[in-house]
């Protein structure tokens, strides 16, 4: 198959020892008997996941630990305070249509923000179909989503700013509004920004052929596969994945 | 059978889960939009969050199609945040209780 031999480079160990020719490949099971087994073969645990995408993962449930503790803080202030919380529904409301449409930007951006979970999940697919122009143009499509989410965040900081807000207070109510918004918003912002500059990064390479090739990164030095793409769509689902909760619990609450 | 490293589906389960992930925020926005309160609102945003939640994790992030050995290693940590908001969600309640018994209009 196609993919297999293609993606031998850099996994030679676990390919010899794990082909389809050995006894090791028949036996495999599924579901709980699978994960027993799968953790006490004394080789690789993850069987058909590449090294590189269970690093990701593992990363990934770091991260949510990291955003889950925001969450958790911000809903422990908002639970504990005794003044009033602002309304979000107003405070983040825009004058649009001749009058004010309750959390129109951020309803924008989650749609930006979902198109852009789209886009990636075709890229993936359509590189391990060695499809490099449509992978790239559908990468490029992604990053260009991510940055105008980015930018539209930009312009609801600045609003925001410019009516008063601040992390130590507000005008429109209990003062850790700012402090849990700011933190909350911008940690997220930040991984989106990250994540668009990866997506150039990774965009480039595909359109130079250097995952065909398996041509050395430039920082890391390791040789460029389609698996790459897979575990950075990982990254840019989990920033989508964020937004989903930072969109009901700070948004619509 | 050789077992292909990569994850491939068809092109149409994408568009599937794009459509209805769409859907589900446009029905969370409504909650807002119809000014729907109390109990109601937050079921209602809660549901809508785990929902989208799960279609993105089990489809756009591949996990429906993983083997449970890593599967398990994804899904099980996050349940500790779970302890812990319950946790904290009893200690910010006894905060507000002190707050409002012994600092009220203080």
């Amino acid at each position: 198959m196609a993919v297999e031999s293609a993606s031998l480079p850099g996994r030679k160990g676990a390919a010899a020892t794990e082909g389809a020719d050995t006894p090791m490949a028949a036996a495999r099971m599924p579901g709980v008997k699978g994960m027993v087994s799968d953790w006490a073969s004394d080789q690789r645990a993850f069987k058909n996941v590449p090294w590189g995408k269970a690093m990701m993962w593992i990363f990934l449930v770091s991260d949510t630990f990291i955003f889950g503790c925001f969450l958790v803080g911000y809903m422990m202030v908002r639970m504990s305070i005794t003044e009033p919380w602002p309304n979000p529904s107003e405070v983040f409301a825009l004058h649009a249509f001749g009058h004010d449409v309750p959390l129109l930007l951020i309803a924008i951006m989650t749609f930006i923000l979902i198109s852009s979970s789209g886009t990636m999940a075709m890229a993936v697919k359509f590189g391990y179909e060695r499809n490099r122009k449509a992978t790239a143009i559908l990468l490029i499509a992604t990053a260009m989503l991510g940055a105008s989410f980015v930018g539209m965040q930009a312009f609801e900081w600045t609003k925001l700013i410019l009516e008063g807000v601040r992390p130590w207070g507000n005008p429109f109510g209990a003062p850790q509004f700012g402090a849990t918004f700011f933190m909350i918003t911008g940690f997220h912002g930040m991984h989106v920004s990250f994540g668009v500059l990866f997506l150039i990064i990774m965009a480039v390479k595909v359109l130079r052929g250097s995952l065909d090739t398996g041509r050395a990164g430039f920082l890391t030095k390791r040789r460029g596969n389609y698996e790459m793409i897979e575990t950075m769509g990982l990254y840019w689902h989990f920033v989508d994945l964020v937004w989903v909760f930072i969109f009901a619990f700070f948004y619509l609450w | 059978m050789a077992h292909a490293e990569g994850q491939q589906h068809p092109i149409k389960i994408y568009f599937v889960i794009w459509g209805l992930l769409f859907v589900l925020s446009v029905m969370s926005y409504m909650v807002d939009i119809l000014h729907l309160e109390g109990m109601l609102r937050w079921s209602l945003i809660s549901i809508f969050m785990m929902l989208k939640a799960a279609l993105i994790v089990s489809v756009f992030m591949h996990v429906m199609w993983e083997r449970m050995a890593i599967v398990a290693v994804i899904l099980v940590p996050p349940g500790a945040i779970l302890f812990l908001m319950a946790l904290m969600a009893l200690e910010g309640n006894h905060t507000f209780f002190n707050r409002t018994t012994f600092f009220a209009g203080g």
